[in-house]
């Protein structure tokens, strides 16, 4: 075992991948000897050049529309889209193209497409390099999405999206870059299956479901408030689609409370789908209603505002109390 | 320079094949065998032979929503597409997506697109497979001019241009996107002009001349398979039906429309290989008998063939299942 943290599992990920496929070559506008918009790809420049890691100019429509195309002929391609509000100008390559062109034409090839990008606030840049754009992302039947929380989950997650053969929105939370939690992983291969929930911390009062960032949040909080006698369930899905149900349902079977927090807007978020599958599909192991925990319906505001934008630990504690009091 | 009569005759039936498919889907179309609308090309025949002679068969081809003829010369059967008009299981996407997405990778064709101009970057990147790969074939990407003026020709030409990719852009000038007239949306007179931002060759042809569009197309195609980089190839046509079949054109004057079918293309060019000798009236005469009892067997074969099931047609999708 030994420790890693975002940027070294990314950049391991990638690395390992491209070692073992000959067909993997990463596309995108930073992935030359930047090493990527917040150095998460490290080396990988270095080790590959310029045939296997192709800088292009700023084109996301096609940096992905090319993927599309590479990976419909026998490659393999990693497209790097430096951040996650940047996806809006690539939205047909998203919604029509990576997503449901395969089918479109009788499922005669592969569609192994790995888009990453990074996403989420921390670093004080307002609104167009900051959002959670999570609920726009997952209602594209085809398209997987993905937002790890740890190193751990990160690499062997990013592995197994790399080797999917079907196409993978990889989401990569900016503020793990410079916050650097880190994780123990083997020395050996490994891979984390998507699709599949892990539950960050077993409890017994409230069920909380967190990505990304506030998967840190909720455990935090749950530090917190093992004092006052609350244990809280983190659920850290892993995979926003598709989503392990399963996990949630049984977590809310125990617990009979559940809180979905996101980073965000409110309206029309993933945290909003994964409320509805509840109360279709989990309604009577309810004893309270749902809450959600998001940022408010508004722009991401520069500088410290954004603290009090994005969902914090006291707002989880206050959405806690306001379920077991 | 002289061409094959083989070549010219492929050419020609090519053609003849399209002008039938696009006479008997209107037809069938009226009669409400076709669920969807449709999209025809009459009077752009000629690019699609001249392109499609122009291409290996390993080739790729990349195309817009107009693109029955594009299919034909690729080398998809009318019975498939026919049935995938009708939306039936046979149909060359197994009937999930009509006329407007028609394609068959089997064939490297790689199909039409209903968004304009989404198979633009698609292409830059097929061609940048083949590279990688390579592989010494040719992706050539049909656009209609309207795409031209969109943010992704842009975007993927000079892709293709800084990584020298084997791939030929062909803006189909049918001087109509829809409603919206070429001299309203450009101003250039050739959009070809175009590859000068690009730094790579721009020709405009006549389109209507399946000869002067096989002589440009394979010019530029000669140029990509020897590692020499892109073109963009321009050829000036007249859309001579509806943007789609419906459509009741209340912008368009009647006057182009007559000057345009004295121009259409197949006439003109069986008049021309009639006049060197490489094809006589019977000939010519027997070619189209052929298309017409082709495209009776392809309306059969699609009458015949079954609906997909509604899980076929939706495929292997998952939503919020877990899949592995």
């Amino acid at each position: 075992m030994r420790e890693i943290e975002f940027t070294q599992a990314i950049a391991e990920a990638i690395a390992e991948e491209m070692e073992r496929d000959r067909t993997t070559f990463m596309i995108g506008t930073n992935v030359g000897r930047l090493g990527g918009a917040m150095g998460q790809l490290k080396k990988i420049y270095k080790m590959y050049g310029p045939e296997r890691v192709r800088m292009t100019p700023i084109s996301e429509d096609t940096i992905v529309g090319s993927s599309i195309g590479a990976a419909a002929t026998g490659l393999r391609p990693i497209a790097e889209v430096s951040f996650s509000d940047f996806l809006t100008v690539c939205w047909d390559e998203l919604a029509n193209q990576v997503s449901k062109w395969r089918w479109s034409l009788g499922d005669k090839f592969k569609m192994p497409v790995t888009i990453t990008s990074l996403t989420g606030g921390g670093i004080y840049t307002a609104y167009q390099h900051s959002q959670c754009l999570e609920g726009m992302l997952i209602g594209i039947p085809g398209l997987t999405v993905v937002l790890p929380s740890t190193p751990y989950d990160c690499k062997g997650l990013l592995k197994a999206a790399i080797r999917d053969d079907n196409p993978v929105l990889f989401l990569e939370h900016k503020y793990f870059m410079i916050s650097r939690p880190k994780s123990m992983i083997p020395e050996e291969d490994y891979t984390i299956p998507l699709g599949k929930a892990d539950i960050k911390r077993e409890g017994n009062d409230v069920t909380v479901v967190a990505t990304g960032l506030m998967v840190h949040r909720a455990l935090a909080a749950a530090d917190r408030l093992l004092g006052k006698g609350i244990t809280l369930e983190v659920v850290d899905p892993r995979t926003l689609v598709p989503l392990d149900k399963q996990v949630i349902f049984t977590s809310v079977k125990k617990t009979g409370r559940l809180i979905i927090v996101t980073e965000e807007c409110k309206t029309g978020s993933w945290a909003g789908e994964v409320a509805a599958l509840v109360a279709e599909e989990a309604f009577d192991y309810l004893d309270a209603p749902i809450k959600r925990v998001n940022a408010p319906d508004a722009p991401v505001p520069y500088g410290p505002a954004e603290d009090l934008y994005m969902p914090s630990e006291e707002d989880l504690i206050r959405a806690v109390a306001d379920l077991t009091n | 320079m002289a061409i094959d009569r083989e070549i010219l005759i492929g050419m020609f039936r090519v053609m003849v094949r399209t002008r039938c498919l696009e006479e008997r889907s209107a037809k069938e179309y009226r009669d409400g065998h076709i669920p969807g609308n449709i999209h025809l090309a009459i009077g752009q025949e000629a690019i699609a032979a001249g392109v499609g002679a122009a291409l290996r068969s390993d080739d790729y081809l990349l195309t817009q929503h107009r693109a029955h003829g594009h299919a034909l010369a690729k080398g998809v059967t009318p019975e498939r597409l026919m049935a995938e008009f009708y939306g039936k299981r046979n149909g060359c996407c197994m009937g999930r997506v009509g006329p407007l997405h028609i394609g068959d990778a089997d064939l490297n064709y790689f199909g039409g697109q209903g968004i304009v101009g989404s198979q633009v970057p698609i292409a830059t990147g097929v061609a940048l497979s083949a590279k990688m790969r390579g592989t010494d074939q040719v992706t050539l990407c049909h656009l209609g001019e309207g795409t031209t003026n969109t943010g992704r020709f842009h975007t993927a030409i000079n892709l293709a241009s800084i990584w020298n990719l084997p791939v030929v852009y062909l803006i189909e000038n049918n001087m109509w996107a829809y409603g919206v007239c070429a001299s309203h949306s450009a101003n250039i007179e050739n959009l070809s002009d175009r590859a000068i931002a690009y730094g790579i060759p721009g020709m405009t042809v006549d389109g209507n001349d399946a000869i002067s569009v096989y002589e440009a197309v394979s010019k530029a195609v000669a140029r990509a398979r020897t590692g020499e980089g892109p073109s963009i190839v321009e050829c000036k046509t007249l859309r001579l039906d509806g943007h789609y079949s419906a459509d009741t054109q209340v912008y368009r004057d009647k006057t182009e429309l007559e000057e345009g079918w004295k121009r259409e293309p197949i006439k003109r060019f069986r008049e021309q290989l009639i006049a060197t000798g490489v094809l006589t009236e019977k000939e010519a005469d027997q070619i189209n008998q052929e298309a017409l009892a082709e495209m009776d067997r392809a309306v059969k074969f699609a009458e015949e063939s079954p609906f997909p099931d509604f899980k076929e047609a939706l495929g292997d999708f998952y939503t919020d299942e877990v899949k592995k």
